[in-house]
C-alpha cells in the first residue's frame, strides 16, 4: 500500500536532483533542457499521485497538457539550440554575449 | 505489500538515473540515463493507476523528444571539457542546496499534512473501469477549448521548429512565378540589325 507522502517525496527529490543539475552544468545547453524536462515530470509525478489518492480525473487531464507544452518546449528549445551551434559554433552559455547583457 | 516493493524499485531507479543524467560527461549518456528515467517513472504512474498517461510519456517521450535529443547530441560537435568546467566547483554548494531543499520538502510533505483519512482512501476501481476512457470523456467534454488551444500550441511549435532551424541556402533552381507572369517581352528578346549573310560563307575554305 502505497502512501501519499511516499510519492510527493519521490517528486520533490526528483525535483531537487534537477536543480542541483542545473547548478552543476551551468555551462552545458543540452543538460540544461534535460534538467528542465526532468523538473516538469517530478511536477507531473505530483498531479498524478493527486489525481490518484483523491479519485479525481483532472489532475491527469493537467498531465496531458503540461506534457503537451513540454514537447513543444524541447522542439522549439532543441531548433533554437541547433541554430545557436550554426551561428556561434558553441553551446556554451558563457559565450552568448553578443548582446552584451 | 507487493505495491510498496514495486513503488521503492522503480522510485530508486528513477532517482539514481536522475543522478546520472546531471552527472553524466557525455551528452548522450545523460539523454540515456533520461529515458531510463522516464521508464521508471512511467511505471511508477502505472502502479499509480494512470495508464494511459503512462503508455502516453513512453510513447511521446522516449519516442519522439528524447530520440530528437539524441539527433541533436550526435550531430553537434561540442567541446566537452570547456562544458564541464566549473563542475566540481560548484558540487559542494549543489549538494548542501540539495539537501536543504528536500529537508524543507520533507518538513511539509512529511508531516501529518497529507496523512489523513481522506487521502489514505485508495480508491478501488472495477474491473471493466477504463482510464482512457475516463480521461477521454473529461478532455473532450470540459476540457475542450483547453484542449484545442494545446492542439494550436504544437502547431506553433512545429511551424517555430522548422522556420528556425530551415537551412536558408538554396539547394534547388526555383522558379518565381510572379516574375514569369510579368516578364516583358523586351527582357527576353533581343532585336539587332546586322548585314545579310554573304553565301560565300559556306564554301570550303582554301587549304
Amino acid at each position: 500500500m502505497i502512501t501519499l507522502p511516499e510519492v510527493l517525496l519521490l517528486a520533490a527529490m526528483l525535483f531537487c536532483i534537477s536543480v542541483v543539475g542545473i547548478f552543476l552544468n551551468r555551462k552545458n545547453v543540452i543538460i540544461l533542457l534535460m534538467c528542465i524536462e526532468l523538473m516538469l515530470l517530478s511536477v507531473n509525478m505530483n498531479f498524478i499521485a493527486f489525481s490518484h489518492f483523491l479519485g479525481d480525473i483532472h489532475g491527469q487531464v493537467f498531465v496531458f497538457f503540461i506534457l503537451t507544452v513540454a514537447a513543444a518546449e524541447s522542439a522549439i528549445g532543441l531548433a533554437i539550440l541547433v541554430v545557436m551551434f550554426r551561428n556561434k559554433d558553441t553551446i556554451n552559455v558563457d559565450d552568448l554575449n553578443s548582446m552584451k547583457g | 505489500m507487493i505495491e510498496q516493493i514495486v513503488f521503492y524499485f522503480f522510485g530508486g531507479i528513477l532517482l539514481l538515473s536522475a543522478a546520472m543524467v546531471v552527472s553524466m560527461r557525455n551528452p548522450i549518456h545523460a539523454a540515456l540515463s533520461l529515458v531510463l528515467s522516464f521508464f521508471a517513472s512511467a511505471a511508477i504512474w502505472l502502479l499509480l493507476q494512470a495508464e494511459f498517461l503512462a503508455i502516453a510519456l513512453i510513447l511521446v517521450y522516449v519516442g519522439a523528444v528524447m530520440v530528437l535529443f539524441l539527433f541533436i547530441v550526435m550531430m553537434l560537435d561540442i567541446n566537452l571539457v570547456a562544458l564541464r568546467a566549473g563542475f566540481a566547483r560548484f558540487l559542494p554548494a549543489g549538494i548542501t542546496i540539495a539537501v536543504l531543499l528536500v529537508a524543507s520538502m520533507g518538513l511539509v510533505v512529511g508531516a501529518d499534512y497529507f496523512a489523513s483519512d481522506t487521502y489514505m482512501a485508495m480508491p478501488t476501481v472495477a474491473a471493466e473501469y477504463s482510464n482512457t476512457k475516463a480521461l477521454g470523456l473529461t478532455l473532450y467534454t470540459e476540457y475542450l477549448y483547453q484542449f484545442e488551444i494545446a492542439g494550436a500550441i504544437l502547431l506553433v511549435a512545429i511551424i517555430a521548429a522548422i522556420s528556425l532551424s530551415i537551412n536558408k541556402t538554396k539547394i534547388n533552381k526555383t522558379k518565381n512565378p510572379e516574375d514569369q507572369v510579368f516578364v516583358k517581352k523586351q527582357d527576353r528578346l533581343r532585336i539587332i540589325k546586322m548585314q545579310p549573310e554573304s553565301s560565300t560563307r559556306h564554301k570550303e575554305p582554301k587549304a
